[in-house]
């Protein structure tokens, strides 16, 4: 051999150490599975950990979420997805969120808590919260939903569910491997067997042997130029997936964008700024969303938010950045010191180190990539199509019960929900199964990444600066792949995308690709990047209906008698530079597709 | 009048330890809201691909990109160049094992750490999905929120001088983990259990109270606060003890 130095064998291997991933992790340990958990840094560090906001679960403990359920979170799932869900899989997941979230609690989630007493609400309601909830789990307000509805912990919801679940998996000593980066599966064309993985140290190649694989790598924000996303999150997991051909992915138009990125570097100011009685200001110091969205006002869903903001910068009420960024104002000044430095503490650290004082100064805010409805496609217990021993869960699946649009707060309540129930269904998967391989399957796909870093280095092909033609795809995306979509400039994204598809087969390393370079691992992964930046471009040329948060001006409204469909992009051959797209039909069954009652879309 | 900035960056790679530690220069022209993150990722992918650190959040909240800057340790993605005079130094972090330039393997030592202060919830009972959670003052929460709130980016015990002294010090960190265990309701620990954990010279006892830690915390965890709620209990449990 002496292609690769290490051959890992397991029960299962987990691929991301998110909330996800850290999840499933803990389901398949606790039936005494072996498990391996791959990350490309500690645990603690992903991306999981930057959620302030919240997680979404129908507890009814607060006033303002006094008679909610799993009905009324249901609902307004599904109406937040544009009918673009799977309902038997909202259906899972809002039953299964509250057990969820109590569980959290038990293992040491530090929950804020339900404080009794009467309270005046930012619009002058007066509420009641009773002795008899006191205690319990409290929520806050989020986007699009009926309810208030959203648990949290301060401004660290993420962080502090993260810390909680990795503690579990260090209680239960699950083996980890950080600092290793899965760059592609290897499978038999009917089985998933394991990972060929680059050791983020050394450089080395790395293989795993599983009897069960499951992809938690999240989100591919960093396709974009502008992203709230982590530096990491790079669509990884979606992209080895699909290349093996036979695994799709599911819906990859619909890109969720946030409202509220803070310019010019787009970090996060979370929807808590606004769920707590934030205003968005324009040049006028006017505001503007009550004109557009009366009874939502802030506070409707993200996709339409973000529409009405770019809507009112190109009337002109925009703000010029110095960078030369068009943006708009948030205003919280009105919360006072006190309730931001503690309740929004994050929000204000965030602010202060873009030179801005939340408590008497405005925020410069613009929409921004924010999160990807699309991933790989699975069914309801979270097994990839195509392939046996491929789980996803997370943000990287598409199981789907997300659609077009997400709502804030059922992201990181999808990943733990999924971690438990996927991490449970790959579990009995694996037990009924064996480990089989052959050393020449391993020396083939080895064979096959070290021929592929070898061209790199020596560049026989061209000269192409990995950086260069990321930044580019970046901007494609940004321009033509945005909040407002029309045919022609998808058309030209798509054509763009295809021609650095091949510049990226001519790629030549200016470091020399030794040890772990960070160059090489770039340009490992970029030719994977731009095939979904094209999946994503094609999926919504395509697409010629406008549904959550995939809006066409020139085809403004939802079109259920032709797009009531989930679009599934096939990359058959690594050749081509296009991918097949199929379609299937979106399971409905309770509530049949109608207004989503937003104020803005409307059936045709 | 934009600056050009000048970074003097440690450079040593343990994959190849022949090439001696030394440092680099490079010169950047600042730009509005430049920040060392914003910088670094500009000098690797405009002038040399091969300099090794680490960013993930980039929003101050991950705890990847710990490093001594000018001296001092600080997160770099929330340290904007304005603040900063002309001419940058750039170090790794002292303490943690190298992994190449300004990269060091935080990750794995607080593992380690986490193993050593069992930092989790320990607990006879069972998880019974049927049930309502059990009631919690919020107070309670925000309190043991305050602990949780560390980021394990090592600043803290990059500054310490115990720590270079003792190489199985806990930190200030790592004492601020048993805190949050010990605010917490649900840990059914005893001060005795946690004396056995921090009650020794590489624990409290180990710690001078010099508070360098308390001051580069860049989630500004009152460590001082910390560090002396978990000294007093356990001075108290420990004279119980004896
Ligand atoms: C700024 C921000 C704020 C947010 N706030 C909220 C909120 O308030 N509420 C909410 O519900 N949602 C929120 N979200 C969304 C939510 O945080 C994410 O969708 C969710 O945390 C994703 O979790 P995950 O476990 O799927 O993936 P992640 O937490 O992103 O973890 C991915 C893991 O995969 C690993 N990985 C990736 N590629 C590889 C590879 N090739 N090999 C090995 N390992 C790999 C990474 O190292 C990491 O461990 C927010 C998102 C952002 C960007
Ligand atoms: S106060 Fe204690 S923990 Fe903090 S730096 Fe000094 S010796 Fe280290
Ligand atoms: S206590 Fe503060 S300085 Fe120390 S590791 Fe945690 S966040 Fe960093
Ligand atoms: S990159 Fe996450 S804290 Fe700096």
């Amino acid at each position: 051999m002496g292609t690769y130095r290490r051959i890992h064998t397991t029960d299962v291997l987990i691929v991301g150490a998110g909330l996800a991933g850290g999840r499933a992790a803990i389901a398949a340990a606790e039936a005494g599975l072996d498990v391996i958990i791959l990350s490309i840094v500690p645990p603690r560090r992903s991306h999981s950990c930057a959620a302030q906001g919240g997680m979404q679960a129908s507890l009814g403990n607060i006033a303002m979420g006094y008679g909610d359920n799993t009905d009324i979170h249901f609902a307004d799932t599904v109406k937040g997805s544009d009918w673009g869900s799977d309902q038997d899989v909202v259906r899972l997941f809002c039953e299964t969120s509250p057990v969820a979230v109590r569980e959290l609690s038990y293992w040491g989630t530090p929950w804020n808590r339900v404080v009794a007493g009467k309270k005046k609400l930012p619009n002058g309601q007066e509420v009641e919260d009773t002795k008899d909830k006191e205690g319990y789990i409290t929520a806050r307000d989020f986007g699009g939903t009926a309810k208030w509805r959203t648990c949290y912990t301060s401004d660290g919801t993420g962080h502090c569910m993260l810390y909680t679940i990795d503690s579990v998996v260090v209680k239960m000593g699950i083996t980890i491997h950080d600092r290793m980066e899965a760059i592609s599966l290897i499978h038999d064309g009917e089985y998933c067997k394991g990972v060929v993985a680059r050791c983020l140290r050394t450089g080395e190649l790395v293989v795993y042997l599983s009897k069960a694989t499951l992809i938690a790598t999240g989100g591919y924000g960093r396709l974009y130029a502008a992203s709230t996303n982590a530096v990491i999150n790079e669509g990884n997991g979606m992209f080895i997936a699909q290349e093996t051909g036979i695994v799709p992915l599911g819906n990859m138009e619909a890109v969720q964008f946030h409202p509220t990125g803070i310019v010019p570097d787009w970090v996060l100011i979370t929807e808590g700024a606004r769920g707590d009685g934030g205003y968005l200001l324009d040049k006028n110091l006017y505001r503007f969303m009550p004109d557009y969205e009366p009874k939502k006002k802030e506070l409707a869903s993200r996709d339409v938010v973000s529409r009405h903001m770019m809507r009112h910068i190109l009337k002109g009420l925009g703000i010029k950045h110095p960078s030369g960024i068009e943006h708009l104002w948030l205003d919280i000044r009105h919360l006072g010191a006190k309730h931001i430095y503690t309740n929004l503490r994050e929000i204000a650290e965030i602010c202060i180190f873009h030179g801005v004082h939340p408590e008497k100064n405005l925020i410069p805010v613009r929409p921004t990539q924010h999160y990807s409805m699309g991933g790989i496609r699975t069914n309801i217990d979270g097994a990839a199509y195509g392939l046996k021993g491929l789980f996803a869960a997370g943000e990287a699946m598409c199981w789907d019960m997300h659609g077009f649009n997400r709502l804030g707060g059922n992201s990181v309540a999808e990943t733990v929900v999924t971690g438990k129930i996927v991490g449970k269904k790959c579990t009995e998967y694996t037990l009924g199964t064996t480990l089989s391989y052959s050393y020449q399957m391993i020396e083939d796909n080895v064979a096959k990444q070290k021929d592929r870093i070898k061209k790199l280095i020596e560049g026989k092909n061209g000269k192409e600066d990995v950086y260069k033609l990321r930044t580019r795809m970046g901007e494609i995306l940004w321009d033509k792949v945005g909040i407002f979509r029309n045919g022609k400039d998808l058309q030209e994204a798509v054509d763009e995308l295809r021609e650095l598809y091949k510049r990226s087969q001519n790629i030549k390393l200016k470091s020399g690709g030794m040890g772990a370079s960070p160059e090489l691992g770039q340009a490992l992964r970029l030719p994977g990047m731009i095939r979904l930046a094209i999946c994503i471009s094609y999926g919504a040329v395509t697409r010629t209906e406008s549904r959550g948060a995939h809006y066409r001006e020139d085809y403004p409204k939802r079109d259920d008698a032709n797009w009531l469909k989930r679009t599934l992009s096939y990359w058959s051959d690594l050749n081509a530079d296009l991918p097949v797209l199929k379609y299937e039909d979106p399971v409905i069954t309770e509530l049949p597709p109608g207004e989503r009652g937003y104020g803005e879309s409307a059936t045709k | 009048m934009a600056r050009e900035l000048i970074f003097n960056i440690f450079r040593f790679n343990p994959n190849t330890p022949d090439i001696r530690p030394y440092i680099q220069t490079y010169r950047l022209q600042e730009e509005p809201q430049m920040n060392l993150f914003i910088a670094l990722t500009r000098i690797r992918e405009e002038q040399d691909p091969t300099l090794i650190f680490d960013f993930c959040c980039r929003a101050g909240i991950c705890g990847s990109c710990g490093m001594i800057v000018n001296g001092k340790p600080k997160l770099a993605c929330r340290t904007p160049v304005s603040d900063l005079k002309r001419k940058i130094t750039l170090y790794p972090l002292p303490v943690f094992k190298l992994i190449g330039d300004l990269s060091v393997d935080t990750g794995i030592w607080f593992r380690e750490c986490n193993l050593r202060t069992e930092s989790w919830i320990h607990t006879n009972k069972a998880f019974n999905e049927n049930e309502l959670e059990e009631r919690m003052d919020n107070k309670t929460a925000l309190n043991i929120y305050e602990a949780d709130r560390c980021i394990e980016c090592g600043c803290c015990i990059a500054t310490c001088i115990t720590m270079n002294i003792r190489e199985d010090f806990l930190g200030a960190a790592g004492i601020n983990k048993i805190s949050r265990f010990m605010l917490d309701p649900r840990d059914n620990r005893t001060d005795h259990q946690y004396y056995e954990i921090v009650g020794s010279d590489d624990g409290v006892f180990g710690c001078t109270a010099l508070m360098a830690c308390d001051s580069y915390c860049p989630q500004q965890i009152p460590l001082q606060k910390q560090l002396a709620y978990v000294r007093r209990k356990l001075l108290i449990a420990g004279l119980r003890a004896g």
